[in-house]
């Protein structure tokens, strides 16, 4: 029969420590996958042609290829390049390259809904190429992506849990050490995704809440 | 210590990704039979059987596949069937692209005109024949460019099934790996050969995606 008398507050403790890293794990991924998003989907769009290609082939080569592989090619793969990261640098690494080609999809759709004519009034205002893309379009393009991304957002936190695979000590890596110590596998388990619902609903909430404040101006 | 050259380890990763095909059709079609069910719930006149439908489809993309596998690994000794990786892999992937498919297949069958409901009412069919002769027709031929597009997801996913021990293309690059210590030739060969599985599948739902649906 299922078994939690092993769930005491220094459980809950570990548990609750390996949620916080995997909080800011995606946070900071977030962060920088969202202005790599960015700009790699104004490059996409812009007028070098080779580093548009370029661009493009990231994007194909990461969608096409497994996270956990991308994060042990970055962890194992690299060092013989003579690029060592910490398993906390190479997962963050792993986790916002991997966001950041989903990303890249995801604006671009965007900045194409934002009609032509807003690039044209914007320019007959006199305002630089920059301050157009900045004020003017990426604004209105953020609205419409907007639930695409933050639903990459959380698909990137619900697949981080595999960098516990390079010893992150993330909500999964608590997990497995908790359940060694119990012997409580499946009960452990249970409780770690229950705790990984709670964090990718309440993210949701977060997100969706946050949008409304910044990007609707309050309305909607 | 064996020692392998790089033409060794190609060989030795093409074999092994003859089981993350495996596993990936062997969870697409289990999974289409889950999905199959989840959607029949889903769009079922009884609420309680809605809701359970919407709940399974929540958890599952609420929740790491990682969990989900673990779950299944660990759960099945508690129902007394003993653990064998190839059975956790195989049920926990049918189990997660169930929820995938039924919510993709979901999209399709909403997006149908309501006349097509009353049509098929109006013709005095059976319950069963409106759904299986006029609406999934048409929904599973709408969405199979996400379909093909989760086909790629769930190639991706299999991934995981190493970290519970099933010996598909990833566990057998970390065995490789180990004895070899050429990380950047093994995981670059893993992700070459993953990239060709995925990139067809890709295009081809691109392509589909850009024809005009009939």
């Amino acid at each position: 029969m299922l078994d939690f008398s092993w769930l005491v507050a220094d459980a809950f403790w570990t548990m609750g420590r390996g949620a916080a890293t995997t909080l800011i794990l995606i946070i900071v991924v977030t962060a920088c996958g969202t202005v790599l998003s960015v700009v790699g989907a104004a490059v996409r769009r812009g007028r070098n042609k080779l580093l548009r290609q370029a661009i493009g082939g990231y994007v194909e080569l990461i969608r096409n290829t497994p996270f956990l592989v991308q994060l042990f090619f970055i962890f194992f793969g690299l060092p013989s390049l003579g690029i060592r990261l910490s398993n906390l640098a190479a997962a963050a690494l792993a986790m916002t390259l991997n966001m950041a080609a989903y990303g890249v999809e995801i604006m671009r759709a965007g900045l194409d809904a934002v009609p032509r004519g807003q690039w044209e009034a914007a320019d007959s205002l006199g305002l630089t190429r920059y301050r157009v893309f900045v004020a003017v379009i990426l604004p209105q393009a953020l609205r419409v992506i907007f639930p695409a991304l933050s639903g990459q957002i959380v698909i990137t936190m619900l697949e981080s849990a595999v960098v516990s695979q390079i010893a992150v000590r993330d909500l999964t890596y608590e997990g497995d050490i908790l359940q060694a110590r119990t012997f409580r596998p499946f009960e452990t388990y249970l409780i770690v995704t229950g705790i990984y619902f709670l964090l990718a609903t309440m993210m949701q909430r977060a997100l969706h809440a946050g949008a409304v404040r910044w990007l609707f101006g309050g309305r909607r | 210590m064996d020692d392998f050259s790089s033409g060794q380890i190609l060989v030795n990763l093409l074999l092994a990704a003859r089981w993350t095909v495996g596993l990936t059709l062997v969870a697409f079609v289990g999974g289409g039979v889950v999905g199959m069910a989840i959607l029949i719930a889903r769009i079922d006149h009884r609420s309680w059987l809605r809701r359970s439908a919407t709940s399974y489809i929540g958890l599952f993309q609420r929740t790491p596949l990682l969990m989900q596998l673990f779950l299944v690994f660990f759960g099945l000794p508690l129902v007394g069937i003993r653990i064998e990786p190839w059975l956790a892999a195989g049920l926990g992937l049918t189990f997660y692209a169930g929820a995938y498919l039924a919510e993709i297949w979901r999209g399709g069958v909403e997006a149908l005109p309501r006349g097509q409901w009353e049509a098929a009412a109006a013709l005095e069919l059976s319950a069963a024949a409106r759904l299986g002769l006029v609406i999934l027709p048409q929904a599973l031929r709408m969405t199979l460019p996400p379909a093909v597009g989760f086909l790629v997801q769930l190639v991706k996913a299999t991934a995981v099934t190493s970290i519970i021990g099933f010996s598909e293309l990833m566990k057998t690059a970390n065995a490789i790996n180990n004895a070899t210590f050429e990380p950047f030739t093994v995981y670059g060969m893993v992700a070459i050969i993953y990239f060709a599985l995925c990139f067809p599948l890709t295009t081809y739902a691109r392509r589909l995606e850009a024809a005009p649906s009939r």
